[in-house]
């Protein structure tokens, strides 16, 4: 019961949102602001993560091709797929589950405990709309994060590759030239933009709706990691069994 | 004027506010008192429209809050200004910045007007060069000024005040609280403020309604709270021996 309630707030708190919205003037600066701190100040990581994990299943893949029969080209291949289908846009959104989503709902819920979201709504203003419009805007530009993260996976299984000797580096660009399939490319990058829009909203829900104190803002920060993991999950399974099989 | 008729508001079943009526004048400095969960926060809340209530009806200048369309209470809201209890500054921008941020968001006022009125008020609450610091290098005396600049910025009708000077010293509570007097007869403002504290009673209740369990139990003003013989009142007034001396000196003196 409870748990309907909530996904019926959440999707109330999604409508809101729209309405009412605040002058463009300090919408523009909101955006650009939550476009630093969400975005460009998480691109260090999504780098840093995807280089080396790019690089760990090239090795895996390669250690794990024994059979000389195997043309080492696959290594490649297998890379590329794994970084694009899963890796780049699932996995990266999880460890941002972590570092966006805490961000989020720890602001937000901050703001809730010190009354400065009752401040906006005395003044008039449409406190969803100021706090999460913004960020949802400023997530679109994920996307672009994340297709940073699937070349620098591909460029870090390429180092990895040649640095352990397992292919050659033209094998290696063979291997993630072969069976190109642009649908595998739209897929990933819907998968993206939906998780995106996860990434903003069900931290902002925990945040926004949460009661208590500071120790509450810990909790929630904490729930809505769990949370935003789960739903992201889900939803990759319900996307790609609707788009791929 | 606000006026207040017959105010219910209950949460979860359990009436909080059980049928509050009373006015306030503009101009004047009307005190909300009452011990700790008396519901003078909610009552506050539901007069500016935060909380919904069941019962009874809220009036601004006739204006009775409930029937108003969307447009009419954001309208309404732009004459309010409210100091929280917590001052509820925004952390992410400076003094200077959250003193403009109504104007910002109502005004067709340019980026040097805003400027210049955020220097008036703010020199208005004696700190005339603290625009470029953030809230959390302010003390909590400052917060508290700030917070007040921020609510009068705009010129409101209106001002509300949660406990503006709980957890100052008794030298800068007086001097907010005189500021908020000052400022409330200089603009003609309808002020209503919430506090337990009896040094804010005698220095500034114009008017004063006393809560009891959500009822309310008095209603008087600082000339009157020393002659009364209501129980809940002068229980919770004398609960200090400071303020039995103060009453007998003030009736001595006023016989
Ligand atoms: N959001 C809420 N949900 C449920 N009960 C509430 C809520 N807010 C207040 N109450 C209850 O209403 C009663 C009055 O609370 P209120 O905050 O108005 O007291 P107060 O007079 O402002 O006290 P204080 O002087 O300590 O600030 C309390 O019993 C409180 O538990
Ligand atoms: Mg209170």
């Amino acid at each position: 019961m409870t748990y309907l309630q909530n996904i019926g707030t959440y999707f109330m708190m999604i409508g809101e949102m729209f309405r009412k919205p605040t002058r463009w003037s300090v919408m523009k600066t909101l955006i650009l602001k939550d476009i630093d701190d969400l975005i460009v100040s998480s691109l260090g990581i999504i780098a840093f993560i995807s280089f080396f994990v790019g690089g760990v299943i090239t090795i895996q893949t390669a250690l794990n091709i024994d059979n000389p029969l195997i043309p080492k080209y696959l290594i490649g291949f297998a890379t590329r797929q794994s970084v694009i289908l899963e890796f780049a846009p699932t996995f990266t959104s999880i460890i941002m589950a972590g570092k966006v989503g805490s961000f989020i709902t720890s602001s937000i819920g901050t703001m809730r405990v010190t009354e400065q979201i009752d401040a906006l709504e005395v003044m008039g203003i449409n406190s969803l709309n100021y706090l999460v419009f913004p960020k949802t805007i400023a997530l679109t530009l994920y996307p672009f994060a994340i297709a940073i993260g699937m070349f620098l996976g591909i460029l870090g299984g390429m180092v990895a590759c040649s640095i352990g000797g397992y292919a050659t580096v033209d094998d290696y660009i063979l291997g993630i030239q072969t069976d190109f399939d642009s649908f595998h490319v739209f897929y990933a990058f819907v998968k993206t933009f939906v998780f995106a829009m996860v990434l903003a909203t069900v931290p902002a829900y925990y945040g926004y709706y949460m009661k208590g104190g500071a120790l509450e803002v810990g909790k929630a920060s904490t729930s809505s990691f769990v949370w935003t993991s789960v739903v992201i999950i889900l939803l990759n399974y319900i996307l790609t069994d609707m788009m791929l099989s | 004027m606000i006026e207040v008729k017959n105010l219910h508001k209950s949460f979860n079943g359990i009436e909080v506010l059980k049928g509050i009526t009373t006015s306030f004048e503009k101009g004047k400095t009307n005190l909300i008192i009452g011990q700790s969960g008396s519901g003078k926060t909610v009552f506050l809340k539901c007069l500016l429209g935060l909380f919904n209530y069941e019962e009874g009806s809220i009036a601004y200048e006739g204006r009775i809050f409930s029937q108003l369309s969307e447009d009419q209470k954001r309208n309404l809201r732009a004459e309010i200004g409210m100091v929280f209890q917590g001052s509820a500054l925004f952390d992410s921008l400076t003094i200077a910045q959250n003193v403009m941020f109504p104007l910002k968001m109502f005004t067709k006022m340019s980026q040097s007007e805003m400027e210049d009125r955020a220097d008036l008020v703010l020199k208005r609450v004696n700190l005339p060069d603290a625009h470029k610091k953030m809230p959390s290098e302010a003390s909590g005396g400052m917060q508290k000024r700030v917070a007040i600049a921020r609510a009068i910025v705009n010129k409101p009708k209106y001002l509300f005040c949660d406990e503006p000077n709980s957890g100052l010293d008794p030298k800068t509570a007086i001097v907010i609280d005189n500021l908020i007097q000052e400022i409330t007869e200089e603009y003609q403002i309808t002020t209503v403020i919430n506090s337990h504290d009896m040094n804010s009673v005698m220095e500034i209740g114009e008017k004063i309604v006393f809560l009891k369990d959500g009822l309310k139990a008095w209603e008087g003003s600082k000339e009157t709270i020393f002659r009364t013989d209501n129980e809940s009142v002068t229980n919770f007034v004398y609960s200090s021996n400071l303020f039995k001396k103060v009453r007998k000196m003030y009736i001595e003196e006023n016989e």
